[in-house]
Parts: structure tokens; C-alpha cells; sequence
């Protein structure tokens, strides 16, 4: 690509489930459009023929046998919850009401 | 100010000069007198530690020894803040695998050392808890991410400590903190417990203050985990078993794409002092090219950003961490607590990783950079081929003032460019001091193929041994 695309940092921000201020926004826009154009120089090398490598060494296969262990007990688990209620986290409404 | 090396302090212990208490006394001691104008601790509890030292086995490999613990690998009983506000009231109700194996060899974990939050930082200042200063130049940062484990080493706070490298995060530390860093080959070091950044990169390893005390907690901590399944079954061996051998005919690749005109000229000068050691202790010197060096930074920052926006999805407000109060159903609960729980730099890479793996963007980025990762590692296959061990700068400069507002983030990014291969193609690497006359703490850096430890830290050993001569 030769003008990479200015990311709209607005958009993403609430794929990523992040609510940003005004500032924010704009300060994220100008270092990642930076950031962006520096990356795209990557272009410049010839992949046609070369696979993704998404890990550092080839890990095939690495099972364990299906044995049964102890984990964290359930108090355990909820000792740093936000809020917690009859050993389970709580949480707030999730069912929408209809339209 | 506390000095001396494990080797040092063990001696002490096994003859009864001092009591394993009085060690973590005196440590204690040094962490209250210092850290107040240093912020390398975030957290130390003496009476725990006490309560460890009180039944240490001194029989064991580093009996009675406390090790300092950055603050994203998990310790029981402790935050395991990760520096950031999300995990403020976080305790972690488990101990890292790398934490029972110290244990297991007789270390005490002492102490949650300050970091770049969620390891995202190339000097400490990210930190939610603010900045860590540098004890070996006052006013400078002490890199980062790993910042509170290189000071407390450098600065007579801690005999050793933990650390995590995802791009250099051991190893520039290290080098700005004039202290010896080692990250281990990926998957000689189980990541259970170490708060996950970029999972295909990051490694957990020791900031000591010398190659055999590097060599000594690399044999405590590493070995295949059930609980990792990426930690390698390959067996593991006495790292320290070759130091002291000489490196007599070793190949020692020096790239000659890092000749940079860019770099400082201390690090410049470092790198020709190393040169000129190595050649006197027998070593063969080979120029060797990797072709796609000047890549890494780019490849490095859209892989690392898109593990990492996906790994810390996690921290929603619902399980464990912070939760924004009054919120309006679940979206707003999301959004509204991540924005207050991370801070600038997490969010700025949550959004970039985000960009790079969302529709229409992800084969130009992501599966782009991968591909150059690929074409990275392969430059390293074939350099291994004609050299034993590669040889080359830590950073390009020493360390930049603190606060230094004139640095942009991609700025700060391109001072990864040394340490950032490592990470991609998985390798070994150390840094050791090569300190030059009127500059800043200046480091140097040896780099091995897979699961080559006991070569590095030979080498290591015997560059650290002839530069102090």
C-alpha cells in the first residue's frame, strides 16, 4: 500500500470495548497514523512464497494425558472479584429488554 | 547499600557469617533506606519473607537466597499488580511455575518489583505507580519493561531477581543498569503465572549481577511444565557447566547491518571492545548479514499489539481487577472500566493490535507481519550456519533523562531494534556490562541458537571475565 489508511481510532476503540475521551482519540490517531506508516514498509519484502510463522518453535501435538488434578478451589477463584454473591461472580443485568 | 552475588551470599550463609533472617533483614533494610528515591519495589512483605527464611534449606542449590519478583509474574499471597491501576486490589491466590521452582531451590521471593505497565514500555515510566529512577545514573531511566528488577539489582535492593522479555524487556534494562540479563530460549522457562503480553513472545528470566548468577537461576527456573503447554520437553542441562571452559575457535557473528551509523558511539565503542576481547581470547570474529533486520520493528509491533489486544480482553470488570462503578448494562461496564483501568500506552497498543486483526486490514498487517517474522528467523538459521554465536549492541543509546517528553512512541518503539529478533525467532539471548569511560552503563549482547544456553553463557562468562580484567 503506498498511503497506508488513517485509522479511524474512534471505531476500533469500541471493537476493543474502550471508551476513550476526545483527547484520547485525537492524541491515538496522531501516533498511530505514525505508527502505521512506518509499518507499512514491510511491503517492501517479498512474502509470495514464505508462510506465517505464529510461533517460535514448532510445537506439534503437545498433549498431556487427560488426568484429573486439582485446581483453585471456588473461594479461591472469587477472592478478587468485583462483586461476588452466593460463590459466583456477580455481575450486572445482561437481558436486554425488547424494543 | 547491600553488594555481593549469590555466590557470594551463599558462602556467607553456609558458614554461618549470616543467618538466612538476617539476609532478608538486611535486604529489607536496603529496600526502605533506597527505594523512596528509586521506586524499584512496589510491594515487599518482610514478615512473609521472614517466615520463609526462618525454615530455609541451605542445602539446596540457592538455600536461603531472597529473589526479587516483577510485579506481572505471579506470587502467592502478593499483588501481582502488573503496575497497573485494573489489577490496584489484585492478590494473586497462586504462585508462578517459575516461582515454585525458586522455591523449590531454596529461594525466598522477595519483593514485587515496578515495571512498564503490563510490560508495554521501553524505560518504566508507564507505570501506574510511577517512574523507577536508575541507581546507576541517577536522573536516567532504567529501561523497562523490566525497570524495578534492574534497579533493584543495580542499585543494592535485591542479590537477584526476575524479569520478563517480550521485545528486550530483560535485556535493556540490564544494559541501562550496568547488571547482566538473560532471556532464555522460548519455552526453556514455563510462562505459567506471567501475566500474558504476547504469548508467542514473551519469556521469563533472571537480572543478576553477574553470568554465573544468571547461569545458577536459569537451572532453578527452567524445565518443561504441564501447565505451559509451549514450555519445551527438551531436557534440560547444568547451565553453568561450561563457564570458565574456553572459547578458544567459537565463530562469533557480528552483523554487519548492526554497524550502525545511528548508534551512540559508547555503544559503538562497546561493541569494538567486545570485538577486540573476544579476538584476544580466541574467538573467531565473522561478519554476517541479516538481511532483514531493519524489519523487526515493524513486523515485532503488529504481532506483539494483536496478541496483546487479544490477551487482555480479560481484564472486563467481571472476574477479577477493577470495575467501573454505576455503569449502564454490559457494554458501558466494558468500555468504561477498561478506560479507567489501563493506562495510555496499554490502550494505544490494545488499538493498534485491534486495527491490525480487524476485517480488511488483517492480511496487510498481521498475517504480513508474520510472514516477515518468518523471513527474520530464517536470516538466523542461516547466520547459525556460519557462526556459533552472534555478537551485537542491547540498545543504540544509553539511557535517554527521565521524562524526556520529546520522544514519540514510534521512537521510543525503534530502540527495540537489537532486542526485538530475539523475541521473533525465539532465541536466547544475554546482556552483560561493557562499561566505557565517561558514559552511561553501556551493555553488550550475545545471541544462540535454540536451547544453546550453556555456549551463550560460556561466552558470556568469558567476555564478562576479560573485560573486568
Amino acid at each position: 500500500m503506498d498511503t497506508p489508511p488513517q485509522i479511524d481510532v474512534a471505531y476500533i476503540a469500541r471493537l476493543a470495548k474502550l471508551e476513550l475521551t476526545p483527547e484520547e482519540t485525537e492524541r491515538f490517531s496522531r501516533d498511530l497514523n505514525q505508527v502505521l506508516a512506518y509499518v507499512a514498509q514491510l511491503e517492501q519484502w517479498d512474502t509470495t512464497h514464505t508462510e506465517p510463522m505464529y510461533h517460535p518453535l514448532p510445537a506439534f501435538d503437545a498433549l498431556r494425558e487427560d488426568t484429573p488434578g486439582t485446581s483453585l478451589s471456588n473461594e479461591a477463584a472469587l477472592t478478587n472479584a468485583p462483586a461476588q454473591g452466593d460463590g459466583q461472580f456477580r455481575v450486572p443485568k445482561v437481558v436486554e429488554s425488547a424494543h | 547499600m547491600l553488594s555481593g552475588t549469590i555466590s557470594h551470599w551463599r558462602k556467607q550463609l553456609q558458614n554461618g557469617s549470616i543467618s538466612p533472617t538476617e539476609l532478608v533483614e538486611e535486604i529489607a533494610r536496603s529496600i526502605e533506606t533506597r527505594n523512596p528515591a528509586t521506586n524499584a519495589y512496589l510491594s515487599w512483605n518482610k514478615e512473609a519473607a521472614l517466615a520463609e527464611a526462618a525454615k530455609a534449606d541451605l542445602s539446596l542449590p540457592l538455600g536461603g537466597i531472597p529473589v526479587a519478583i516483577k510485579d506481572n509474574i505471579c506470587l502467592a499471597g502478593e499483588p501481582t499488580r502488573c503496575a497497573s491501576r485494573m489489577l490496584e486490589n489484585f492478590v494473586s491466590p497462586y504462585n508462578a511455575t517459575a516461582v515454585e521452582k525458586l522455591r523449590a531451590a531454596g529461594a525466598i521471593p522477595f519483593g514485587r518489583t515496578n515495571m512498564d505497565e503490563f510490560a508495554m514500555g521501553s524505560y518504566g515510566e508507564n507505570s501506574a505507580f510511577g517512574a523507577t529512577d536508575n541507581p546507576a545514573a541517577p536522573g536516567h531511566v532504567p529501561g523497562g519493561s523490566s525497570s524495578g528488577s534492574a534497579a533493584a539489582v543495580a542499585g543494592g535492593m535485591a542479590i537477584a531477581a526476575l524479569g520478563s522479555d517480550t521485545g528486550g524487556s530483560i535485556r535493556q534494562p540490564a544494559s541501562h543498569c550496568g547488571v547482566v540479563g538473560l532471556k532464555p530460549t522460548y519455552g526453556r522457562v514455563s510462562r505459567y503465572g506471567l501475566v500474558a503480553f504476547a504469548s508467542s513472545l514473551d519469556q521469563i528470566g533472571p537480572i543478576t549481577q553477574n553470568v554465573e548468577d544468571a547461569a545458577t537461576v536459569l537451572n532453578a527456573i527452567c524445565g518443561h511444565d504441564a501447565k505451559d503447554s509451549t514450555s519445551s520437553a527438551i531436557s534440560t542441562e547444568n547451565f553453568a557447566a561450561e563457564l570458565g571452559q574456553d572459547i578458544k575457535g567459537l565463530r562469533i557473528g557480528l552483523p554487519k547491518e548492526y554497524l550502525s551509523s545511528g548508534n551512540d558511539a559508547a555503544v559503538s565503542a562497546a561493541l569494538e571492545q567486545s570485538i577486540r576481547t573476544l579476538t584476544d581470547l580466541g574467538a573467531e570474529i565473522t561478519e554476517i548479514s541479516l538481511p532483514h533486520a531493519e524489519a523487526v520493528v515493524a513486523a515485532y509491533y503488529i504481532i506483539a499489539c494483536a496478541e496483546a489486544s487479544s490477551n487482555l480482553s480479560r481484564f472486563d470488570g467481571i472476574r477479577y481487577g477493577f470495575r467501573a462503578d454505576n455503569t449502564a448494562g454490559l457494554d458501558d461496564l466494558y468500555s468504561r472500566t477498561r478506560e479507567t483501568g489501563f493506562g495510555p500506552e496499554v490502550k494505544r497498543r490494545i488499538i493498534l493490535g485491534t486495527y491490525v486483526l480487524s476485517s480488511g486490514f488483517y492480511d496487510a498487517y498481521y498475517a504480513k507481519a508474520q510472514k516477515v517474522r518468518s523471513l527474520v528467523a530464517g536470516d538466523f538459521t542461516a547466520a547459525f550456519g556460519q557462526a556459533d554465536l552472534i555478537l551485537g549492541p542491547v540498545a543504540p543509546t544509553p539511557a535517554p533523562r527521565l521524562k524526556d517528553t520529546s520522544l514519540s512512541p514510534l521512537q521510543t518503539y525503534l530502540s527495540d531494534i537489537y532486542t526485538i529478533p530475539a523475541n521473533l525467532a525465539g532465541l536466547p539471548g544475554i546482556s552483560i556490562p561493557c562499561p566505557q569511560p565517561g558514559s552511561l552503563p553501556t551493555g553488550i549482547q550475545l545471541l544462540a541458537p535454540h536451547f544453546a544456553e550453556t555456549r551463550l553463557l560460556r561466552a558470556a562468562y568469558a567476555l564478562e571475565q576479560a573485560l573486568a580484567r
